[in-house]
């Protein structure tokens, strides 16, 4: 155990009573990281289970692995094949690598120095939370971001979106959308239009590529991609929301082990697939006639249900809340794209109402509870 | 009269260590001891000083606020220690025996033709009073109420914890004695809870409501099976006696004398021959232990009780009033490396298949007491429903616990919940929550402030 004395000679400045006691957190940080403590337990159950929040989220974090490694290959893929260039897979991976793996490093360096510094001035313990929001935020962001974007986002979610409510556990709204809406509104011209989902479109030519959401939207029928492709995700979209597949093996991953909500999951795919099919009948302009399967496939769709919307702080938090909560995201996801132009990525706007409204449903929910008691305490009352 | 409760949330814990079906008599004790802390918030006024001579069924102290209910010596002896701990407040009496076991002698006659308050006078006077507890809160029954039922859970599903069927073996007669007075303190039904399919001598009981229980822990913990029976209501009580004590009250009224006899089981992983040993209420339990054996020379925890719900004493310490098990754990202050990481470090079962452990569903487990982690803010939702088989929401019901909001606590129905039907909670909370410690403070808020 020659690391662990080395550790805990360096952690003892940091002890109460120390000079830089006030910095403990930062420290256990990377400890905690290192080692999982030897507290042992205090009050109540003697033994406890193996799962802590390290663990739920890094399984979080490999349920986003597929999506990011297709992400990064994608975007090579999106840039070299419209060129026109000859490039090997090898190409590929680098040119994804030389643009998505800065967007992480600034996402994870200003977001945990943020993280950091809250746990510090209020002196708890650093959650983990911001492990998986900072992997979130660069891979629902369009590949051409300039990076200080990326951390004035990544700021401006982290202060407001998440600290200003009192930090982990108490947000309102996923801290990766609120990144991804405070760009997509500051920044209007670099998250929208058909110029910035392929890596140098706005600079160079031959480059270009719409979503196809987008190209819905303008009126445009004819699609230059299959269903198939739409399925394995080799189209023009924010870096890692387009491959419904490997979005697939990271639900399967969450579901199985339990990390991410089925019901959540599987209420939006219900909302949305019927809201499509609603559509589909009434026909009135392009997106309404766009197949409710191909909904399900294009856009951030899966991608956005599957690891936004089951954020467990922001979404509902009681069985049938979820449900409610996840039938709703669908809904509103369809309709907003199918409505407004404007917007033709209604999964975003579609979670962040949402979240708004989680409270309220679990309020309900709850409150169907405590009137089913009222009412059985009430019955014994008359009886006596 | 039978019932069928059936239980689907909830969990099997499966630990290496579950005693054997084998009763052993321990010697009898050299010394015993009372401890306040076994009976919450009840505030001792002393009667017996240092060097007096007790029998079995004098009286030691009565609580302050309901002189009542008296706690009496479980053997003759000499009061040897009365220990006090900050502010004067007593923390153990230590009686030690003086090895004839001289009984007070009650007169019982015909306690069949007595009625419910000359019963309870009996139990009062006797000792055998702060057997019986009530809830909600979980504290011993006041006297003057009336309970609109009684509950007797004679199934434990804690992991390796004492198994009754074979503690009341050789107690029947006292047992079904014990249900026959207990019948007559409530208006309302005595309900009995059995193991489904077991072939139990309690099913023969006449006038009692007999319940099958079945499915995983918390299905053995009383207040599950009252929630799913006959719900408290706001001002309703409910009182719950464990089997053993049963036993105990009915022999009191078979024998006329105090003679709280006690059937422990030694279990945990750590222990060489786990089984179970006949001895006294407050016993000293050091020989015991040696008896069974523990298999290593690392540091151990004890535990009154179950490893979910007891509390940590010394090994040279005594055994409490209620429990019927005796758990001992390695202790957990270890470090592991990345033991974070999911899919490594499988030696630990997890309600997540984030390790491997779900592979083998059967396998038991040698835990430790480490904590596997750190505590943090509720984020995972959902996971506590999955061990919480109750029509009531618990992470919204610590929550209100935790800002003392009365009303709320009131209207998610914190009258019908105990720490103990949160410990699977502790157990297994991936944020590390204290839910047992955060439902007793909420408890004894209630008790402070509605009463």
């Amino acid at each position: 155990m020659n690391i662990r004395n080395t550790i805990d000679n360096l952690k003892k400045p940091f002890n109460k009573g120390e000079k830089w006691e006030k910095f403990a957190p930062a420290f256990n940080a990377f400890d905690t990281f290192l080692f999982v403590p030897n507290h042992t337990t205090k009050h109540g159950a003697h033994i406890r289970d193996a799962v802590d929040l390290k663990r739920t989220m890094i399984t979080v974090i490999i349920a986003l692995l597929p999506a990011l490694f297709y992400g990064i290959y994608n975007t090579g893929f999106q840039y070299y094949s419209q060129l026109g260039i000859d490039y090997n897979s090898m190409d590929l991976m680098i040119h994804g690598s030389m643009k998505i793996l800065p967007m992480i490093a600034v996402s994870y360096i200003v977001g945990l120095t943020i993280e950091f510094a809250f746990a510090v001035f209020r002196g708890h313990e650093i959650n983990e939370g911001y492990l998986v929001t900072g992997l979130l935020i660069p891979m629902i962001m369009p590949v051409d971001i300039p990076l200080w974007m990326v951390g004035l986002s990544v700021a401006f979610a982290v202060f407001i979106g998440k600290e200003a409510f009192g930090g982990t556990g108490m947000n309102i709204l996923n801290p990766a959308l609120t990144a991804r809406a405070f760009a997509f509104f500051a920044y209007p011209t670099y998250m929208s239009g058909n110029k910035v989902w392929v890596s140098e479109a706005s600079n160079i030519d031959g480059v270009s590529g719409e979503t196809i959401l987008g190209m819905l939207a303008s009126g445009n029928s004819a699609l230059p991609y299959e269903p198939l492709q739409m399925f394995i995700g080799s189209i023009p979209g924010s870096i890692a929301e387009t491959s419904t597949l490997m979005v697939l093996v990271g639900a399967f991953i969450l579901i199985f082990t339990g990390v991410g909500s089925w019901r959540i999951m599987v209420g939006s795919v219900i909302g949305a697939a019927a809201t499509g099919l609603m559509f589909n009948l009434w026909g009135a302009n392009e997106l309404m006639n766009f197949s409710w399967i191909n909904h399900l496939m294009v856009g951030g769709f899966a991608f956005g249900v599957v690891f936004m919307a089951t954020d467990p702080v922001s979404a509902a938090q009681t069985v049938k809340g979820k449900w409610i909560y996840g039938l709703l995201v669908g809904l509103f996801c369809i309709l907003i794209r199918v409505f407004n132009p404007a917007y033709p990525e209604g999964v975003m706007l579609a979670i962040l109402l949402m979240n708004v409204f989680a409270p309220t449903i679990d309020h309900y929910v709850i409150e169907a509870n405590i009137n089913r008691r009222l009412k059985r305490s009430l019955k014994t009352v008359k009886a006596a | 009269m039978s019932n069928d409760i059936k239980i689907k949330n909830g969990l099997t814990i499966n630990i290496k260590g579950a005693a054997k079906n084998i009763i052993k008599k321990a010697a009898f004790p050299k010394s015993i001891s009372l401890n306040p802390s076994d009976f919450h918030l009840i505030k001792p006024k002393m009667v017996v000083k240092v060097g007096n001579h007790v029998k079995a069924g004098d009286v030691v102290f009565y609580s302050k606020d309901n002189e009542e209910i008296k706690f009496c010596s479980p053997i003759s002896g000499i009061v040897k220690d009365i220990l006090r701990g900050a502010k004067r407040k007593i923390i153990e009496i230590v009686i030690d025996s003086d090895k004839t076991q001289k009984s007070k002698e009650f007169e019982i006659s015909n306690f069949e033709n007595l009625n419910g308050n000359d019963l309870k006078k009996l139990l009062l006077g006797s000792g055998c009073w702060p057997f019986i507890k009530q809830r909600p809160y979980d504290i011993i029954a006041n006297p003057l109420d009336s309970p609109k039922s009684i509950f007797i859970s004679t199934l434990s599903t804690a992991p390796i914890s004492a198994d009754f069927q074979i503690i009341l073996d050789d107690q029947k007669n006292e047992f079904i004695t014990g249900v026959q007075v207990l019948k007559k303190l409530t208006d309302g039904d005595l309900n009995i809870c059995i193991e489904k399919d077991s072939k139990t001598f309690i099913n023969e009981i006449n006038d009692v409501v007999i319940h099958d229980v079945s499915g995983p822990h918390p299905a053995g913990n009383v207040g599950i099976q009252i929630h799913h029976v006959d719900p408290i209501n706001s001002g309703e009580k409910v009182w719950t006696i464990n089997p053993e004590d049963v036993a105990i009250i009915g022999r009191f009224f078979l024998t006329g004398v105090y003679n709280p006899l006690r059937t422990i089981a030694i279990s945990g992983p750590p222990v060489k021959h786990p089984q179970y040993y006949k001895t006294i209420i407050g016993s000293k339990l050091s020989k015991i232990i040696n008896d069974a054996g523990v298999k290593t020379d690392e540091q151990l925890r004890f535990i009154n009780g179950d490893i979910l719900t007891g509390s940590t004493v010394d090994k040279d310490n005594y055994l409490g009033f209620y429990n019927n098990t005796f758990s001992i754990l390695r202790e957990g202050n270890h470090y592991r490396m990345f033991g974070w990481i999911p899919f490594i470090n499988n030696k630990v079962p997890s309600i997540y298949k984030t390790s491997f452990s779900w592979i083998f569903p059967d396998k038991k487990y040698d835990l430790d007491t480490n904590i596997n982690g750190e505590e943090r803010a509720f984020v995972v939702t959902g996971e506590m429903e999955k061990v919480f088989p109750m029509d009531i929401f618990p992470m919204q019901l610590l929550k209100e616990c935790m800002v003392g909001n009365i009303e709320k606590m009131e209207n998610l129905g914190i009258y019908e919940v105990a720490p103990e039907d949160f410990s699977l909670i502790d157990y297994s909370s991936s944020s590390k929550i204290e839910a047992q410690h955060i439902i007793r403070k909420g408890l004894d808020l209630m008790i402070s402030e509605v009463g």
